[in-house]
């Protein structure tokens, strides 16, 4: 019995002080952690939409969107965030769409865990600048081996079609509840 | 019993003849997941030593305090704490290299180097030994960790620590940044540092003999004389 009540309070006690100490640290990590997250997701804004300087979250729906604006206030258009699966894992993406919705400004892969060299091509610049002005209706196409002959096709990398096809459904099922939602968002 | 170690010998260990990846085989999830370059093997081993030498410092100080029924339970959560404690700190401070260790960091938790260290040493040695038997297989896997990262980095990117040091028209081998080029890497490594172990094992033997044989013949000649 006294072994059974030391062994409980061993490991209360070493418990209890573990729990202590790292909300501590939780306390003070949690808004750094928070601020990084925002910082990345503002770059991110910045780069997809090149003519905005500033952006405003938009609260109404229940994904993560964001409206950006030039200098004097003029709507430009839309910031999309999105995620879905590639060949590994998860793609998170974020795109830049113009105000009718009907091209894209640019794309930024901000997280994926595709194949080193092949699949990880997709978060490259050559492939990037394809969805510059890129005509996201009726949707993206990827095509292989040819090069892009219509304005909403897009070129897959050779060796990692999945991830690029994937990259593309993403966009596609992201700017389809879009447009779903877009009356929603029209204040 | 292990106050016969000197205390350099107690640091020492953990770097060569005791080298927790070579020798002793342990930690291999780590190790072979996170050294596509030498940044992410530093800052893995670097992570994985914080949370050795603090939960060896608490283990042992708080070892005879620990009924033996709860031990791994207690170290367990020793160890927890510390690998949360370093997960929030990196993501806090270093988003960019959190990132790219991903879930390896929370997985530190049940690297077998720790508990390993835990069972068969903190919990048997002073506080003191203890820190310094952690800081030495803490340097161990730091070595072995950026010796891989960076022969992966090399042959798979062409660079080391993010700079470039192979020339342009040497086609980058895939297969060294995929989990593969790890196991192929890992294995050459250790077939080198067992075979360097057995040579000089070797040259021990022979030198022993040859000073034997020479101490006879000069014994031998005393007599004589």
């Amino acid at each position: 019995m006294k072994l059974v009540i030391h062994m409980m309070a061993a490991l209360t006690i070493i418990g209890v002080i573990s729990g202590a100490l790292l909300s501590e640290i939780n306390s003070w990590a949690a808004p750094k952690i928070e601020a990084n997250r925002k910082a990345e997701t503002e770059r991110a804004i910045f780069v997809v939409q090149e003519n905005a300087t500033q952006y405003e979250k938009i609260e109404n729906v229940d994904f993560e969107l964001y409206e950006v604006f030039d200098d004097n206030k003029t709507s430009l258009g839309y910031v999309l965030p999105y995620e879905g699966n590639g060949f590994q894992g998860k793609i998170r993406l974020i795109v830049g769409i113009n105000k009718e919705l009907s091209n894209l400004y640019g794309l930024e892969v901000l997280e994926q865990v595709e194949t080193p060299g092949l699949g990880s091509k997709v978060t490259e610049t050559n492939f990037t600048n394809q969805f510059k002005d890129l005509l996201i209706s009726p949707e993206i196409i990827p095509v292989k081996g040819v090069s892009p002959q219509n304005p909403n096709e897009i070129q897959a990398i050779t060796g990692a079609t999945i991830s690029s096809k994937a990259v593309v459904r993403i966009i596609n099922e992201g700017v389809k509840r879009l447009k779903e939602t877009n009356n929603n968002i029209k204040r | 019993m292990s106050n016969k170690v000197s205390l350099s010998r107690e640091y020492l260990k953990g770097l060569w003849e005791n080298n927790p990846i070579f020798k002793q085989v342990l930690g291999m999830c780590p190790t072979l997941a996170v050294t596509v370059s030498a940044i992410n093997g530093i800052a893995m081993a670097l992570a994985t030593t914080f949370v050795l030498v603090f939960s060896s410092l608490i283990v042992s100080l708080i070892r005879k305090l620990i009924p033996a029924q709860v031990r791994i339970a207690s170290y367990i959560l020793i160890i927890a704490t510390f690998v949360t404690i370093v997960d929030l700190v990196m993501k806090a401070q270093f988003p960019e290299l959190s990132k790219s260790l991903g879930p390896y960091i929370p997985l530190i938790v049940v690297n077998c180097i720790i508990l390993g260290r835990q069972e068969a040493f903190a919990s048997k040695n002073t506080p003191f030994r203890s820190v310094l038997d952690a800081l030495g297989m803490g340097s161990g896997f730091l070595l072995a960790l950026f010796v891989l990262g960076s022969i992966r980095e090399i042959l798979g990117t062409r660079t080391i620590l993010g700079l470039q040091v192979m020339p342009d028209f040497y086609e980058p081998w895939l297969i060294m940044i995929l989990p593969a080029g790890a196991f192929l890497t890992l294995g050459l490594l250790m077939g080198f540092s067992n075979a360097y172990a057995d040579h000089k094992k070797k040259m021990n033997k022979a030198s022993t003999i040859q000073e034997y044989l020479l101490a006879k013949a000069a014994l031998k000649t005393q007599q004589e004389s």
